[in-house]
């Protein structure tokens, strides 16, 4: 229990996937206008991520690894060079399946997450989460606590963010930084913040 | 002439990391090293150069409503492709690289020339818009890389320039430029800077700042 609490922490504060790695930056930068779309946009990539990184570990484990074949009768064959098309693939897939499931069931959440969905799956962050665990050899708990651990960083980061942004649109900036200058300068200072938490063990 | 202007254009003028904000999801994390930088800038402009070149071969056939999926197939083999090789060629940068030339895939800017331009175009000048956005994205790492290394541990492609203190030279290392977070103030920077030359870039600001006024004036 221990190692895994002390692995979901790791995940949202140390090795944060925005701050620490640079991942999702696009929309990172282009989302984080206002608060709440801000909220809307971190939710659905915790989502996500909860969802791909462990079913992504699957396929890495029982198909695409070295010698994973082996229940199939194929021993000697191995299809990891295979792993970015189906990682990129089961992502697209299962975005599109959630949405389709979210328009059914849960239309409120549907309406609120309805734009950002699309745009996740193009997100560095989700399919950099999946390539993290296949480099680290994570395996299905640990997959899922760590996809669940770096979405909620992501989305944490994102807030923050939009929250200093929303401020940040009242203070008279100089006219070259205006916009994209002054919000690269805050999210290195937000950065450098987040790099105290660096040395923390559960 | 208008070969040039797509070639050269996305260098300064529509630059896709500072105008565009495309495609600076994974490459600030690799610009501490000179070497590692130089690597990635050629696998990105050959992705996109050939993602664009084969995406519009066969833009004719493509059914729009299925374009992202085939698009991400083309892409995804050639990032494959250059993965396989960096392996093969030049293993040492290719585990310093780690997960960054896979997420060349999801990178923004060959999604996105993909879509806005190789969809719309003949093959050549598509090919020719792959490359100057690589170029224009590569002309953002390098100077990012330049500027990190030379500061930060006196070398350019790991060979010294300034001779460090601790190794009984002058120069003393600003170690903040190898944190991650010096990438963002650099790039930064480097948009200022763009930015107080190209000055039709500047963003308006959401809310005016009302001029001084002295106090009774105002009331």
């Amino acid at each position: 229990m221990e190692h895994y609490l002390s692995l979901f922490v790791r995940a949202v504060f140390i090795e944060n996937m925005a701050l620490a790695f640079f991942l999702g930056m696009c929309t990172f930068l282009a989302v984080s206008k206002k608060v709440q779309a801000a909220f809307g946009l971190g939710v659905a990539v915790v989502v996500v991520l909860t969802i791909t990184v462990p079913v992504n570990n699957l396929i890495y484990q029982y198909l695409l690894a070295d010698g994973a074949l082996a229940w199939a009768g194929l021993p000697d064959v191995d299809l990891s060079f295979l792993g970015l098309l189906s990682y990129i693939g089961v992502i697209a897939a299962l975005v599109q399946i959630l949405e389709m499931f979210l328009d059914k069931y849960v239309p409120a959440l549907y309406a609120a997450l309805g734009v950002f969905l699309p745009l996740i799956t193009v997100n560095c962050a989700i399919l950099g989460a999946s390539l993290f665990m296949v480099e680290r050899n994570y395996n299905f708990a640990e997959s899922m606590v760590f996809g669940a651990g770096s979405g909620v960083g992501w989305a944490l980061a994102i807030v923050a963010l939009a929250g200093i942004r929303e401020k940040l649109k009242y203070s008279d900036v100089p006219d070259g930084l205006q916009g994209l200058g002054i919000t690269f300068i805050t999210v290195g200072l937000m950065s450098l913040g987040f790099m105290s938490f660096g040395g923390i063990d559960i | 002439m208008q070969m040039k202007e797509t070639l050269l254009g996305p260098i300064f003028r529509n630059n896709p990391i500072a105008l565009q904000i495309l495609g600076i999801c994974s490459a600030l994390a690799v610009t501490s090293s000179l070497k590692v930088t130089v690597v990635m800038c050629i696998a990105l402009t050959l992705v996109t150069a050939f993602s664009n070149l084969f995406i519009s071969i066969i833009r004719n056939f493509i059914p729009s409503s299925i374009r992202i999926i085939v698009q991400m197939t083309i892409i995804a083999s050639l990032v494959i492709v250059v993965d396989q090789v960096l392996q093969a060629v030049a293993y040492e940068i290719s585990k310093q690289l780690s997960v960054f030339v896979g997420l060349i895939i999801t990178n923004c800017i060959v999604m996105g020339r993909a879509e806005a331009f190789a969809m719309k175009n003949p093959p050549l000048p598509s090919f020719m818009d792959g490359i100057g956005n690589g170029l224009g994205y590569s002309f953002v790492l390098l100077a990012v890389g330049f500027v990190r290394e030379l500061f930060g541990s006196g070398k350019l492609f790991g060979i010294e320039i300034l001779p460090l203190a601790t190794e009984g030279g002058w120069y003393e290392p600003v170690g903040l430029l190898l944190l991650p977070p010096s990438a963002f103030f650099l790039i930064g920077l480097l948009i200022w800077a763009i930015r107080s030359w190209q000055t039709d870039q500047v963003e308006a600001p959401d809310f005016q700042i009302a001029k001084h006024k002295p106090a009774e004036e105002a009331a």
